[in-house]
């Protein structure tokens, strides 16, 4: 959260070219400061993808960006203008500076080789001056940064659970040491604690690299409780921006405000979910037995 | 359907010590996988017990025997008391009574037959002899009860010009056909859209006010299985760790799991907690 | 660090392993090679869904595939074929009137020349049409229903079924086509055209009924079935009504198939001799033709026209093979179609990037 940007989108659309086309993306300004996280936050088809994709030139037919400007400021002082890149450039640029961890990232490991090759391929694509050595050191280091221990560099992606093989996916991310890393529901698949695990290591992570994060998801209680500034996304349109406790406590706009309350609260209010009539049964607090204690 | 369910002799459905083991092949190796381990508990007419679980902990399994798609291993499922048989009118009478509403609101329906088809096979089979007025009749009534309107148009749809939130009351009213006393609902809202979640479950609830349907909920949601129903039964790894009634579970747990779970649940008013907690973690010198 | 303890329940290791999908999204879990990372696993699968929730049509036309140049293409050929087949030999010679002139080349009286022995060789052709077609009808007819049965009941009903029934399809699986035909025919000295149908079909079936069998093991995991017989409906019922209907598509497509495969095997068959004896076919006249030595007497018009034949009419099943296969598949209707879109509206000057790069450097 040191005031500088390090990506700076303006007035970004990107339409998808169907039959009458589509506008996924409408007039999106977005800025994303050194080491920050950013919460994007939405539902399906709010854009939020699609956005994410954009900046990073990711998108493929029929998606095309229609107008916008994405300039990406490194940290040596020169900034990029993302959307001008071509071909050698471009693919310089990619996971070098910008990297992204794909929604359903768990099954995104190729199932016939094994880890090490997978993390091998990205040095061998983007360093091709690595020596093997190199390359293994560097690989072991990685698995290290993300918990998972180097001897699984063997494995082959099914003999690893989910959680290990998001890891991996997040290693493989951080293989460059980019500035920015883009995730885009990277633990929407994973039980609450293997997620909180990765989160945990994420934010490690980010204080060791000081990388910045766009997250997004559209779990609103877990953005607000790790992200520094959440965008809410509707319909193509950042309908609110702001830093986390004030989204949080002064939601602005009402979309904010509804997505709000589809989350009960799991301590407090029970927002605007309706229980039963038999309220009483749930307001007294009979003793609740534990498994050694036997059935209740 | 036949028991009239008052009070005083609510109807009830009971799992007792239900025990499921699966063979599992890899290669030449066989090895045993005990999904449920011996797991017991009533629900009752009119009331929602939840079941809280991560992936692994035989929830989904559960769900399944009691809907009969999976034979326990050992143990009994009583309806009023009475074992449930495996063949014949007594297996067709709980279909009759206990109806589930699946998971995955794509999955769930045909995609080659209409609404109307899904909702007139369970029609047609627990009321042998039904003419077709009658039956487009309670088709649209039941597409109506689940807020699907105009149900004349909806129910000559398909499913895919249908939302997931729709899909998912389609799946509600299907449930609902057979004249069901109790509802298994395995994670019926985790497929959707996160604003449509609490429509859908406050739709569930009107339901069971309307009918006195006892509903087990499945979810690894903490927060709803909270405000949603009565009675909240932990598992994990097909053992029951905790049971209680909802509020006490969450605001006061006993077992070592469910601090885990409860402690590892995003919670806003924890903002900027973890931040805290890693750089303290990482100035100490911890790896 | 908390342990990475996940015990998968293998029954509902599908719900289990696939992410969370939110309502009006489809995820495609592709399975990607680390260097292509640059480019997203997963294509916008909204938009998809969304073209196909407007081209919604109704029941059995919702099955039917798109009108596309290559359906077009496919459905002239094959309808072509089937109709000279039928109204063909009305008008020309008797194709076993030996009568002729010997060797003729293409001429106004013989259209397409005369054969060693003095048959038309157009009349001929008209005849084989007729009987290569019925031979790969029925043939394929026959696969049909093998590979259905073996294929259906085993994946759907599992348990001991599934053991026999694998067990006999493995083994016809292994045991080589054509050999086997071979061997089959070569015992039976007088053979008639539905005799070699019917030993092309028995010999046919095993890889269509390999897949109808992984097919229906996955349908039959799927929620609407398990829904289905939750709400009470019987086996039967449910193979007709719930499953079988989805299945269409892919037993059309494989039907085409067995019918493209009957007519390629019995050329071949007949080539070696083996083919029905008495009947004229495609093959028959391809076999006659080599013993005849058309091809060192210059004599083309013998056998190119047997040959190109045989040639199209797989050509023109294949192509609505492939439309079918778009129904099953709707990505590659789409895929080709939003490339399209998106170079036309970069040409009208819409896309920020087309300043800069042909193509935005996407792939």
């Amino acid at each position: 959260m040191t005031g500088d940007a390090v990506l700076t989108a303006t007035n970004v659309s990107i339409e998808y070219e169907v039959d009458p086309p589509v506008k996924a993306v409408r007039n999106v300004s977005l800025t994303l400061n050194r080491g920050e996280i950013l919460g994007l936050a939405g539902e399906s088809g709010c854009g939020k993808t699609t956005l994410a994709y954009g900046m990073n030139r990711l998108l493929k037919p029929p998606a095309l960006m229609t107008a916008g400007e994405v300039v990406f400021h490194d940290r040596t002082g020169e900034d990029i203008d993302v959307v001008a890149l071509a071909d050698e450039e471009l693919r310089r640029f990619r996971w070098d500076k910008v990297s992204m961890v794909f929604q359903g990232a768990m099954n995104s490991l190729n199932p016939v080789i094994n880890i090490r090759a997978q993390l091998f391929d990205v040095f061998t694509t983007h360093r091709p001056d690595m020596s093997k050595r190199q390359k293994q050191q560097r690989s072991e280091e990685l698995l290290e940064l993300v918990g998972v221990d180097p001897k699984r560099l063997t494995s082959f992606p099914h003999e690893l659970s989910g959680g290990m093989r998001q890891r991996v996916m997040i290693a493989m991310a951080l293989a460059l040491d980019p500035q920015v890393m883009i995730m885009d529901e990277p633990t929407t698949a994973l039980d609450v604690v293997v997620q909180r695990g990765i989160i945990r290591e994420i934010m490690r992570l980010r204080e060791k690299l000081g990388f910045a994060v766009i997250f997004i998801t559209h779990d609103l209680p877990m953005l607000i409780e790790i992200s520094d500034r959440i965008a809410v996304m509707l319909q193509g349109e950042i309908v609110e921006l702001g830093m986390a406790t004030d989204v949080y406590r002064r939601p602005q706009h009402e979309y904010t405000k509804r997505l709000l309350s589809s989350f009960p609260s799991l301590r407090g209010e029970r927002g605007d979910f309706v229980r039963t009539g038999a309220q009483s049964v749930s307001a007294t607090l009979g003793p609740s037995a534990t498994l050694e204690g036997g059935a209740a | 359907m036949t028991a009239e369910s008052t009070p005083s002799t609510p109807r009830t459905l009971e799992a007792r010590n239900l025990v499921k083991d699966f063979r599992l092949r890899s290669g030449l190796k066989v090895s045993t996988l005990h999904a449920v381990k011996d797991v017991s508990f009533t629900l009752e007419a009119g009331r929602t017990i939840a079941l809280v679980g991560e992936s692994g902990s035989g929830k989904s399994t559960i769900a399944k025997m009691l809907a009969r798609l999976e034979t326990p291993t050992s143990g009994q499922i009583l309806l009023d008391g009475k074992p449930a048989s495996r063949s014949g009118r007594d297996a067709a009478a709980y279909r009759g009574d206990v109806q589930m509403v699946f998971q995955d609101p794509f999955a769930s329906l045909n995609p080659f037959h209409s609404i109307a088809h899904h909702l007139e096979r369970p029609l047609k089979i627990h009321n042998p002899g039904i003419g077709r007025a009658e039956l487009r009749k309670r088709t649209l009534e039941l597409l109506d009860r689940v807020r699907l309107s105009p149900s004349d148009r909806m129910a000559d749809r398909r499913p895919h010009e249908l939302s997931g939130g729709q899909r998912q009351r389609v799946a509600i009213a299907r449930a609902l056909a057979p004249g069901a006393q109790f509802i298994v609902a395995d994670e019926p809202v985790s497929m959707l859209d996160v604003s449509i979640r609490l429509g859908v479950l406050n739709l569930l609830a009107q339901l069971q006010r309307e009918d006195h349907l006892g509903v087990l909920y499945i979810t690894h949601d903490l927060a709803t299985a909270r405000h949603f129903s009565d009675e909240i039964l932990v598992m994990y790894r097909g053992d029951i760790v905790e049971r209680g009634p909802a509020d006490t579970v969450i605001l006061d747990p006993q077992h070592d799991y469910t601090r885990t779970l409860l402690g590892a649940a995003p919670d806003p008013e924890n903002q900027g907690m973890l931040r805290d907690e890693v750089r303290r973690e990482l100035s100490a010198g911890r790896p | 660090m908390s342990e990475e303890t996940e015990v998968t329940d293998p029954r509902s290791a599908s719900a289990v392993d696939e992410p969370q999908t939110l309502s009006d999204r489809t995820i495609d879990p592709a399975i990607i090679a680390p260097a292509a990372i640059m480019t997203p696993p997963v294509t916008v699968d909204i938009v998809t869904a969304r073209e196909e929730a407007r081209d919604a049509r109704r029941g059995f036309r919702q099955l039917m595939p798109r009108m596309s140049l290559k359906l077009a293409i496919g459905l002239i050929i094959v309808v072509g074929i089937v109709l000279f087949a039928i109204v063909a030999p009305i008008f020309a010679q008797d194709p076993y009137d030996s009568d002729n002139p010997a060797l003729q080349p293409p001429s106004p009286e013989h259209i397409l020349g005369t054969t060693k022995l003095g048959y038309d060789v157009f009349a001929q052709l008209a005849t084989g049409a007729r009987g290569s077609l019925m031979v790969g009808l029925i043939a394929g007819l026959i696969a049909l229903v093998l590979s259905l049965f073996f294929g259906i009941v085993a994946g759907y009903k599992g348990g001991w079924w599934d053991e026999i029934l694998s067990l006999f399809t493995n083994i016809m699986l292994v045991i080589p086509g054509l050999p086997l035909v071979m061997v089959i025919s070569s015992y039976i000295p007088v053979r008639s055209w539905l005799l070699v149908a019917v030993v092309l079909g028995i010999t046919g079936w095993a890889g269509s009924a390999v897949v109808l069998r992984a097919l229906s093991r996955s349908v039959r995991a799927r929620d609407y079935v398990a829904a289905s017989r939750v709400a009470g409906e019987k086996s039967g019922r449910i193979i007709f009504v719930e499953i079988l209907p989805n299945l269409l598509p892919l037993l059309t497509a494989q039907f085409l198939f067995a019918i493209i495969f009957a007519i390629l095997g019995e050329a071949g068959l007949s080539y070696l001799g083996l083919g029905p004896t008495g009947s004229i076919t495609w093959g028959t006249m391809l076999n006659e033709a080599q013993s005849g030595q058309a091809l060192g007497q210059g004599a083309w018009w013998w056998f190119v026209p047997p040959g190109l034949m045989i040639a199209l009419l797989g050509a023109g099943l294949s192509l609505i093979n492939f439309s079918i296969d778009e129904i099953i598949n709707p990505k590659l209707r789409l895929a080709p179609q939003n490339a399209r879109r998106v170079r036309q509206a970069k040409r009208a000057g819409r896309g920020v990037e087309a300043a800069h790069t042909p193509n935005g450097a996407e792939a």
